[in-house]
């Protein structure tokens, strides 16, 4: 599925004059590209409208039409307080989106400067950051956040953080594996001799090289954060009633499972269809920009 | 062969010192009173309250208290729950046999699933059996493990009533969360033994092999399969760590006695000394699991063993 592409991109590559065209072309040629980034907009753009899409207020409750099953008004069915679930899951998306996008961009932050960091300044720096990176691999990742998440309270902010934190270290050691090599190149070679400084040479001619696994690496993690941050919030320790978040959702429909099945399935289907959307446009990414980060 | 694990051990021991001071620190330094975290917000008297500190010996100088729990933990002694008011190793005794169950029954899913899948799909490239196999794999990273347990029970316990959900049922009961919990770690080892073998059947003995009259199969199973393993034998690894934590949820999904309960319950309750300790005896499992893994790839590949260079 999806070796095919490589070769032909290769082939495209040696013909295409413009580097920049040559990607287009190959962006346009992955089916992870042309099925992913069309549903993540009309995700995207179903957060941004949601209160245009919606005909019943996501947080209100109206006991009097509590548990009702899928029908023409509801089409998902309503929840044990009478919540339409379809409006729920529609203001959901922007709360999903955004943990997984904002948590995405603490780990990019902070692995961009730290793998900067730890592969430009190899001294007692990067011996430093790459021992505590080390160190935090060593714990899994949903453990981590978790923990981080107990101990600062639970919050779907501090859900943000402990999933973004949790995955600097992963970040970081891509991040400098990118610098080392790229401090090989000639040019920040000729940039050193020119008489650059270590600051200029960092941002000016080893950051861009970093930019291509960066942004792959950042895609692809926004579908982990998704997944995690739901999973927290899930077990209670992120989202609190009566925010609209899948996990939380699907964590009250537990218990109605029996009798009303569609407060749970719902907002379990926008999770995964949110997380391969991502998905797909991060694996697209992936073989048109930076094929050596496949898994 | 010795000395590599000898070197290979020396490793592990910073990195569990590591995790010992980062669960310290976050659980210790970072918003202030644990105590006044376990009393629930507006009750706490002060008397309660320094008795509590007391209790769990939050009185004493943090770097006292840093050594103090590392030499308890060193004889063995975890501290005590203040929910259960038992020692937490007994606790953990209790819980973590349910915990090891689940983590293996999954990763036994997901590394027989992940390997018949990948082998499959390398062998048929470009074909619908590899569409269909790289398609598995796509939706077992994206779906999320909680929802599809609930929809397992759903399906199978509510519906066709084909599997018990809470009652002591044996194997059986083991199945769906095995299940939940181990899709994930199947899409992974999915892809990963895809790519890896496709990566070996390109290489010239597969071709000598082939060219000296062996069978298509043979030559996969035999000698593409046993080198394509060596990445995916790492990632097992890691995924043991997605197990273990994964299970918190899927414990919580099927209400079963474990690990990953008693975090929840102790963060729930603020229970802070089985928290820590708890968290602590978890991530150790996953270090020492990267420990064995490290071992074996060393005794799978002997390059590995004897140089850096590889």
């Amino acid at each position: 599925m999806r070796a095919v592409p490589i070769v032909l991109a290769g082939d495209v590559a040696a013909r295409s004059a413009s580097p920049r065209v040559d990607l287009l072309r190959r962006l346009w040629s992955s089916r992870g590209v042309t099925f992913g980034a069309p549903l993540l907009v009309a995700l995207a753009l179903m957060a941004v409208l949601a209160p245009y899409i919606v005909s019943y207020p996501p947080t209100r409750p109206f006991p009097a039409e509590a548990l009702q099953a899928p029908d023409a008004g509801h089409w998902m069915g309503t929840d044990e307080i009478g919540r339409d679930i379809f409006s729920r899951i529609v203001a959901g998306a922007g709360v999903s989106l955004q943990v997984g996008i904002m948590a995405s961009s603490i780990s990019l932050f902070f692995g961009v400067v730290l793998g900067l960091l730890a592969g430009y300044r190899s001294g007692w720096v990067g011996a430093v950051i790459m021992r505590l990176v080390d160190v935090m691999l060593a714990m899994p990742g949903l453990l981590l956040a978790l923990a981080i998440v107990a101990s600062l309270g639970p919050s779907l902010v501090n859900v943000m953080m402990g999933v973004g934190i949790a995955s600097v270290p992963r970040f970081t050691r891509v991040m400098r594996g990118c610098v080392l090599t790229a401090k090989e190149n000639v040019y920040v070679e000729a940039a050193r001799v020119i008489g650059c400084g270590g600051t200029r040479i960092a941002v000016r001619h080893i950051l861009p090289n970093v930019f291509a696994p960066a942004l792959v690496l950042a895609t692809l993690n926004v579908g982990s954060a998704i997944l995690t941050a739901a999973a927290l919030s899930f077990l209670g320790m992120g989202a609190q009633p009566p925010t609209p978040e899948w996990g939380l959702m699907l964590a009250k429909g537990r218990d109605y499972l029996r009798t009303a099945w569609w407060i749970s399935t719902f907002p379990g289907l926008a999770i995964m269809l949110t997380v391969l959307a991502v998905n797909m446009l991060g694996d697209g990414l992936r073989d048109a920009l930076d094929p050596r980060l496949r898994l | 062969m010795l000395m590599f694990v000898v070197r290979r051990l020396s490793t592990a021991l910073p990195a569990l010192v590591g995790i010992y001071t980062l669960v310290f620190v976050l659980l210790h330094i970072v918003p202030g009173d644990p105590a006044m975290l376990m009393i629930s917000e507006g009750s706490a008297s002060r008397e309660h309250l320094e008795s509590l500190r007391r209790e769990i010996g939050l009185d004493r100088p943090l770097p006292e208290q840093y050594v103090g729990y590392l030499s308890g933990l060193l004889r063995g002694d975890l501290g005590r729950s203040i929910r259960h008011n038992r020692p937490v190793s007994s606790l953990i005794a209790e819980f973590f046999p349910y915990t090891l169950q689940l983590t293996l029954a999954g990763l036994g899913l997901a590394v027989l699933l992940g390997l018949v899948l990948g082998t499959i799909a390398a062998v048929h490239q470009n074909r619908w059996l590899d569409s269909f196999s790289m398609l598995v794999a796509l939706a077992g990273v994206s779906i999320p493990s909680f929802w599809l347990g609930l929809m397992l029970i759903f399906l199978f316990s509510l519906t066709l009533r084909w599997l018990p959900v809470t009652e002591e049922a044996g194997w059986q009961r083991l199945v769906m969360p095995a299940l939940a919990l181990g899709l994930y770690s199947a899409a992974v080892i999915t892809r990963l033994t895809r790519s890896s073998l496709l990566e070996v059947l390109r290489q010239d003995y597969i071709t000598t092999a082939r060219a000296k009259g062996l069978a298509t199969l043979a030559v996969t199973l035999r000698h593409a399969l046993r080198n394509a393993l060596i990445p995916v034998v790492t990632i097992i690894g890691v995924e043991v760590g997605h197990l273990l934590s994964g299970a918190v949820v899927i414990e919580t999904v099927f209400a079963r006695p474990g690990m990953g309960r008693l975090i929840i319950d102790s963060i729930r309750f603020k229970d802070f000394p089985a928290l820590q300790s708890t968290i602590l005896v978890v991530a150790c499992c996953y270090v020492l699991t990267n420990l064995v893994v490290d071992v074996s790839y060393g005794y799978l590949d002997p390059r590995i063993r004897t140089g850096e260079n590889v």
